[in-house]
């Protein structure tokens, strides 16, 4: 704790802090863990959850009737022959990552401000990669074989094909959702025995008990417990970059005017971990206004992760500066033709929509005024998730309606199907987190335990 | 036979070489069966189907009453399993009934010793000759059209056509076909057919007719014939054309009128005029150094178009081989002056577009030039353009020709005719013969005077074989309240379509496949036309519904043909003969001789051609390139065959030009669904020409000249079948008998009805955008350098690749492609379709951008234009721009983009270098398609495929896969023609020959403009075609080093005409 602050003390504004004071081991346990064991349903929650239970039934139908009819229910064609689905893997996985990034490298890098998002920051990427994880298994023009895709042993002798960008995919998919889940559950684990022992219902005790996997809090398993966290953070940490590159493999590995580019693989990841914040912010504002969290997840959270989308922003405007160079520079005339057509062509409202939504507005993130405006903030987080989609939709249709042939231009339009689908999947993803907010604590009771012990040395 | 079923086994048994005991069976059809009368066992359905076969005439009327009371029906129709075998109806005794226990006993021990009881089945108890399982075979046989015929090989699996080729020796052919003839075996599985005879909308059994038939005919008989018409098409087979003149014998009164409404009246006057006969005009374009087109089409429809787009492009290969240089001769010329864009000017090396009055003052003008008399008026550039043309002309003095357009008026015709003689090409370039058709009459004329005859109350019988005037006569003759006054009423026609529902009979036509038959062709030879199936279903041929009219009923077709030809060769054995022109396909020496003729016609008598108001607009009356006058309308083959210069499909669209497009207000616009390569939404406008109206969708079509609208026949149909009807606008609704071919009327005729329709259109952006696509040049532009298709290449290295180069030991398949053979005529496209079973997706899909056609024919325009847009395009770049056509299949990359990113190896590089599609392993994802540069790649979004209807099952090849939804399909250079000809040749030890592997495309183009084969060895056609220096590679930058290449298009214009 220095003696001097680094700034002019005249001019500094009040930071507030990760935790407002006054927080002790219960009073933190107690607020957190009445959420799921004591606090009555609320009637917004119960209405919540119908809606979002609605679009799951929406979902359902639009799978179940893709797999009677097949993929012409979509406007896909030829050329452009993926559409909304792989749009919507690509932002979902992208909005996946936040999550990853915040439990992983800010735990690392020690930034304790991570403490009171973890938890459903973690919670969030499940979701949002079990909703990318569907669109690349239903896009598939047979899903019943899209088993082909492992490596498992055939009786055929047949493997996958190892060249193809679609399956590293597979693996880093894969990988990534099968570590985040084992991230969450074991930092989970400490909680599930606070559950435990506080719950008074038998079958919640049962339940909870059996999660906790005999957790009893000793020193032994302290130091296991968090051995076992430092080292899945450790896994976790080049997960978070490689999955998104993996992903913009599928375009930079193809020689599609538009996805050919060698930029894309950190352009992605930070597109990836822009899109991710905002869909923490879009969560957290409304989660700590209806569960009374503001005391946990307080205003230095919300401006920090403002300040992650400002700085993950202006990278991804340096970006699609860089994809107009290269075009230019380059000189190539399908590079040079596109970029054209992105704002001349029949799709320029999606990309002067996405400039305003992904350029323009973080701008903005640079007044501290309007990084400490929640409503500002909220409103923002929606642009910026906006823009993000428009993104993967310039990139992945655009690119395809003007490739090389001008014979075989075309163009791209959704159906009803492929907003249905989509609008299922962000029901899947609220229904989800609906659910999780009732049934597991929102924020890490051990950590936020952890954090008054610091935080009151802090005051001290 | 009884059921598609029945006809199937009957025809299993006695395939197709066996044609006597085929012609043996179609006699026994038509023989009476022997009375079944109802005895003590009971009924089953065969016995009742012969029983109702057996009853005619009036009598029928109460057989089923009688069958109803009968108790034995009765008991059939409560009987559980009418189809199954007929019961055992002998009383079982004791003794029986133990033999039958122990045998049952004994057999059940038997099945419990051993599960599955071993069955054989015998498909044949004599195998024919010549016959292996499994293994196609072709004969012989000729598609009649018109005034001409193409002789053509039909594959036959197990005796079922699937697929027509076309006959080497056949002189209309000459081993290859067109789009139309190669469609015309979906025609054969259509499951709309007619398939019975029926009266008054009533099935009636084929006995039925044929006795009221001969009522009708002892009928006329009486009054010799008065009040009996016959109404065809043109006729160009020689026997029926021999029945017809003996009914008219038979029947002195009777008449014979003849109605094809896209047919030419316009040449036949034309030769009438200028011979003072009828002649039939056949030409030598071979020999032609320059060719002059006046509005005609000649490489791509009428009469001989195959072959004479094969001797055309004979004389455009550049140096490739030496048997297409003859004596040291260069290559051929082409004007073409032409109100709209055809095939044949849009692969011109000079267009002139002109409206149609024009194109006569055009043809006046040049017969005033070379001395002919008479004179037109022409524009200054026109005129200098002409110039240009007469100096070309007469330069090539009796080696040049002349051709006027099926459509132009007689006047035209005879001008060309003088034209030809003063240029000194009779005898060269074209030459005369007797017609080929039969009786050559003025179509409209003839059928008018049948229209007047029926007000005159003079007809009481009208048999019509085979045309459909409700649907396609002028209409102001009202062929539908005709009709209504004739009371008997006769329709011989392949569909139940317009005229068949007003007729009182019908009889279900057969297929061409199906009937014995012969037919002349455009120089007068003859084919026999041989069925390759017995009739599907109870179809029977025009020659079988004459006879029946005649003193002697139940002639078969076999026989008249047979008989036919016995005459005409009394001498020698005659079976040795019928063999020998049933496997050749001709019957030899049937060509014509060329008629030592003149023309003597003197420009200068014709009356002056009166003066057109250029205000006015022209609306001219053209057949569909692809579906004719109507009569292919239910042809989902053709119908989803991308119109060659337009693109469109499913639809017909009122085509005008640029400038006129924006004055008439009608705009384009691109939809967002399906967009370039898919759907088009145009401006609908109502046009009302000579005192009728008809609601048609616009289309700017760049190249037609301003003023001229052009409505395309043949669509609009009421009834035509599930895939035909109510398709586009029916021009002939507007079609009247003084304005056959060109109607005028002032441009407040077209009006806007603020409604837009959406035309599915599969190449909408027809600007190359400045890429290394297509690659053209002049002559003198290739004469100076010959790698002028090479510049500014930027081929990267071979080692630019991460991986390892394949090596080929073997083969190496290749295919060259002759931009300069090329005209769009999409023959390729329809044999790949019907080789490969590709499916008809129908015309929504086709707006979504999901057609199927592996190989497809780009379509560009160099035309120096800011946009794609031709209603943005102030300037007049798309007056008349140059035109250029590429076929694009699957380039088969060497380094394929496709191959890399499949996930599951479900595209992989075969040992000879083909991208094999597995599609067993191909889990669909798409990815291929995106990464392939050239866009070739079709997918199965849905299930398009019919897997139900049986007819359709019939018709597939069974040597491809039936693709279902789910996989990526695309073009496999027909690796299952590679695969026939490997084991063929493992047989024999020995390397696969040159040429002894003929894709479908390259079978079937005229111009021999895809050539296919081993690129591994040096001395193959492909390869030395691929050793030109004009041979490039298409987007050659991007390192997937094709297999597939193009030859640069040449075009050689005249050198005068660019100083002019």
């Amino acid at each position: 704790m220095s003696t001097r602050p680094p700034y002019n003390t005249a001019d500094a504004r009040p930071v507030s802090p990760i935790l407002e004071p006054g927080h002790t081991y219960a009073s933190v346990t107690d607020k957190i863990s009445a959420i799921v064991l004591t606090r009555p349903t609320s009637l917004g929650w119960v209405a919540g959850f119908a809606l979002t239970f609605t679009l799951v039934m929406v979902l359902t139908v639009s799978v179940a009737w893709l797999v009677a009819k097949g993929v012409g229910i979509w406007g896909i064609n030829i050329p452009v022959g993926w559409g909304f689905a792989i749009v919507n893997f690509v932002w979902w996985i992208g909005i996946g990552h936040a999550g990853t990034l915040i439990s992983a490298i800010l735990f690392l890098l020690n930034q304790q401000w991570r403490t009171s998002i973890n938890r459903f920051a973690e919670a969030m990427t499940l979701f949002a990669v079990a909703c990318a994880g569907l669109f690349p298994l239903i896009h598939t023009g047979r899903p019943w074989m899209a088993y082909y895709m492992f490596p498992y042993p055939s009786t055929m002798y047949l493997w996958p094909q190892f060249r193809s960008p679609l399956i590293w995919d597979v693996f880093a998919v894969s990988t990534y959702g099968t570590v985040s889940l084992l991230f969450w559950g074991v930092g989970l684990i400490p909680d599930l025995a606070t559950l435990r022992d506080r719950a008074v219902t038998k079958p919640k005790q049962i339940i909870y008990g059996m999660l906790a996997m005999g957790w009893r809090g000793s020193a032994r398993h302290w130091h296991r417990y968090q051995s076992a966290y430092l080292l899945l953070a450790g896994l976790a940490t080049p997960l978070v970059l490689s999955v998104h590159t993996v992903v913009s493999f599928d375009f930079s590995i193809a020689i599609v005017p538009g996805w050919h580019t060698t930029i894309f693989p950190p352009y992605f990841v930070a597109g990836a971990i822009y899109s991710g914040f905002a869909m923490v912010l879009t969560i957290a504002i409304p989660l700590r206004k209806a569960y009374d969290l503001e005391d946990f997840i307080t205003m230095r959270h919300l401006e920090n992760m403002a300040k992650v989308m400002l700085a993950t922003g202006l990278i991804v405007a340096y970006g699609y500066y860089f994809e107009w160079f290269m075009s230019v520079y380059s000189g190539n005339k399908f590079d040079l033709y596109l970029t054209k057509m992105r704002f001349h062509g029949p799709y320029s409202h999606f990309y002067y929509a996405l400039i305003l939504c992904n350029i323009l507005t973080p701008q903005l993130l640079w007044f501290r005024k309007v990084r400490t405006n929640i409503p500002a903030l909220f409103i923002m987080s929606l642009i910026i998730n906006t823009g993000m989609w428009l993104e993967r939709f310039v990139i992945v249709v655009i690119s395809l309606t003007r490739d090389f042939m001008p014979s075989a231009w075309g163009r791209y339009s959704a159906t009803f199907w492929d907003y249905a689908t989509f609008v299922g999947t962000l029901g899947l993803f609220t229904m989800l987190l609906f659910l999780f907010v009732r049934v597991l604590p929102a924020i890490s009771i051990a950590e936020m335990r952890e954090l008054v012990r610091h935080t009151s040395g802090e005051h001290e | 036979m009884s059921s598609l079923a029945d006809g199937m086994s009957d025809h299993d048994i006695d395939t197709s070489m066996h044609h006597d005991e085929m012609h043996e069976h179609d006699s026994q059809e038509s023989e009476q069966p022997e009375d079944l009368t109802l005895s003590e066992r009971p009924l089953d359905l065969a016995a009742v189907r012969a029983k109702l076969q057996s009853k005619s005439g009036p009598q029928y009327w109460r057989t089923i009453e009688e069958l109803a009371e009968d108790p034995h029906f009765e008991a059939l129709l409560h009987r559980e399993f009418p189809r199954q075998a007929s019961e055992w109806d002998e009383a079982v005794d004791r003794r029986d009934f133990l033999k039958l226990m122990a045998a049952s006993l004994a057999f059940a021990g038997l099945s419990g010793c051993k599960s599955n009881e071993q069955t054989h089945l015998v498909p044949y108890v004599k195998q024919p000759d010549g016959m292996v399982l499994g293994k196609p075979l072709f004969f012989a046989t000729a598609m009649p059209f018109g005034a001409d015929a193409i002789g053509v090989l039909v594959e036959s699996h197990e005796g079922r056509p699937t697929k027509i080729e076309g006959n080497p020796d056949h002189p209309a052919s000459l081993g290859t076909t067109d789009a139309i003839t190669q469609a015309s075996v979906l025609n054969l599985y259509d499951p709309d057919r007619a398939q019975t005879v029926t009266f008054a909308g009533e099935i009636r059994t084929w006995s039925a007719f044929q006795d009221a038939a001969q009522v009708m005919a002892v009928e006329m008989k009486a009054v010799s014939g008065a009040g009996f018409r016959i109404l065809t098409g043109t006729i160009a087979s020689p026997s029926v054309a021999e029945q017809l003149q003996y009914l008219l014998k038979l029947y002195p009164q009777a008449k014979w009128h003849q109605w094809e409404p896209a047919g030419s009246d316009g040449t036949r006057d034309g030769a009438k005029l200028a011979f003072g006969r009828y002649v039939n005009t056949v030409y030598r374009v071979e020999k032609a150094e320059v060719i002059l087109s006046l509005d005609s089409d000649f490489l791509a429809s009428g009469p001989g178009h195959v072959r004479y787009m094969k001797e055309f492009y004979r004389r455009r290969k550049l140096d490739q081989f030496a048997e297409a240089h003859p004596a040291g001769s260069e290559m051929n010329r082409l004007y073409v002056v032409e109100p709209t864009p055809s095939v044949t000017g849009s692969s011109a090396d000079h267009r002139l577009p002109l409206r149609f009055m024009e194109v006569e003052q055009f043809a006046r003008a040049l017969a005033a030039k070379l001395g002919l008399g008479g004179s037109g008026s022409l524009s200054s550039a026109n005129e200098k353009w002409l110039d240009a043309v007469v100096q070309d002309l007469q330069k090539n003095h009796g080696r040049s020709l002349v051709v006027a357009g099926e459509q132009q008026p007689a006047e035209v015709h005879a001008l060309v005719h003088a034209i030809n003689g003063a240029l000194g090409n009779i005898g060269n370039g074209v030459y005369y013969t007797e017609p080929v058709e039969d009786n050559p009459v003025n179509n409209l004329e003839s059928l008018r005077e049948l229209c007047a005859d029926i007000d005159g109350g003079k007809v009481t019988t009208l048999l019509v074989l085979g045309s459909n005037p409700v649907y396609d006569a002028p209409h102001d003759f009202d062929f539908t309240s005709k009709l209504r006054k004739v009371p008997h009423t006769i329709h011989l026609s392949t569909h139940f379509n317009e005229t068949s529902e007003r007729c009182v009979w019908h009889v279900a036509e057969s297929h061409y496949l199906e009937t014995w038959g012969d037919a002349r062709c455009f120089d007068g030879t003859v084919t026999v036309i041989q069925p390759l199936i017995a009739p599907l279903y109870h179809t029977h041929s025009a020659s079988e519904v004459l006879s029946a009219f005649s003193d002697k009923p139940g002639l078969s077709g076999y026989d008249a043909v047979r008989n036919r030809l016995k005459a005409a060769n009394p001498s020698g054995d005659f079976e040795k003969f019928w063999r020998k022109t049933l496997n050749d396909g001709v019957v030899a020496n049937t060509a014509y001789p060329p008629l030592n003729v003149t023309p003597k016609f003197n420009a200068a008598s014709l009356p002056p051609i009166p003066a057109m108001n250029p205000g006015e607009l022209e609306f001219l009356f053209r057949p569909d390139p692809t579906i004719h006058d109507g009569r292919f309308a239910n042809n989902g083959w053709l119908q989803e065959l991308p119109k060659p210069v337009t693109k469109l499909v499913w639809d017909n669209a009122a085509l005008v030009g640029p400038n006129t497009a924006w004055n008439l207000g009608i705009t384009h616009t691109v939809a967002a669904r399906g967009g370039e390569h898919g759907q088009i939404v145009s401006t609908v406008v109502d046009i009302t020409v000579s005192n009728s109206k008809v609601t048609a969708a616009g289309w700017i079509m760049p190249g037609q000249a301003e003023g001229v609208v052009v409505l395309p026949l043949g669509y609009g149909r009421k009834k035509a079948g599930y895939t035909g009807t109510n398709k586009g606008f029916n021009a002939y609704a507007v079609r009247t008998s003084n304005a056959l071919w060109r109607a005028t009327a002032g441009s407040e005729s077209v009006k806007k009805t603020g409604e837009e329709y959406s035309l599915g259109c599969t190449q909408y952006h027809f600007n190359i955008e400045g890429r290394k696509i297509l690659s053209t040049g002049t002559l003198e532009e290739y004469k100076k350098n010959p790698g002028f298709a090479h510049e500014g290449d930027e081929t990267p290295p071979k080692t630019f690749s991460l991986y390892q180069e394949f090596k080929y030991p073997g083969y190496a398949w290749g295919m060259a492609i002759d931009l300069n053979s090329c005209n769009g005529c999409n023959a390729c496209v329809v044999a790949c379709v019907a080789e490969n079973n590709i499916p008809v997706v129908g015309k929504d899909q086709v707006l979504r951008g999901r057609e199927m056609h592996w190989i497809r024919i780009d379509r560009y325009y160099n035309a120096n234009t800011r946009t794609n847009d031709p209603r943005t395009n102030d300037n007049d770049a798309l007056a008349n721009p140059e035109t250029f056509f590429q076929p694009v299949p699957c380039m088969q990359c060497e380094n394929a983009p496709c191959e890399q990113v499949c996930p599951v190896e479900a595209t992989s590089h075969s040992a000879e270098g083909l991208n094999d599609m597995v599609y067993n392993r191909c889990i669909g994802t798409r990815y291929c398609s995106n990464n392939c540069p050239y866009k070739v790649r079709r997918f199965n979004f849905l299930r398009f495929q019919d897997w139900e209807t049986p007819q359709l099952k019939l018709m597939r090849n069974p040597e491809v896969s039936v693709r279902s939804r789910g996989v990526m399909e695309k073009c496999t250079y027909c690796v299952q023609r590679i695969n026939n000809a490997r084991i063929e040749s493992e047989k024999q030890n020995r390397p696969i020959r040159d040429g002894e592997v003929i894709t479908a495309c390259a079978q079937a183009c005229p111009a021999e403009a895809i050539v296919f084969g081993n690129a591994n060895d040096p001395t193959t056609r492909v390869a030395k075609l691929k050793a030109q220096q004009r041979n490039y590679n298409v987007l050659g930058e991007l390192n997937t080093r094709p297999r597939t290449t193009y030859l640069a298009a040449v075009r050689n214009p005249n050198p005068e005409m660019e100083k002019a």
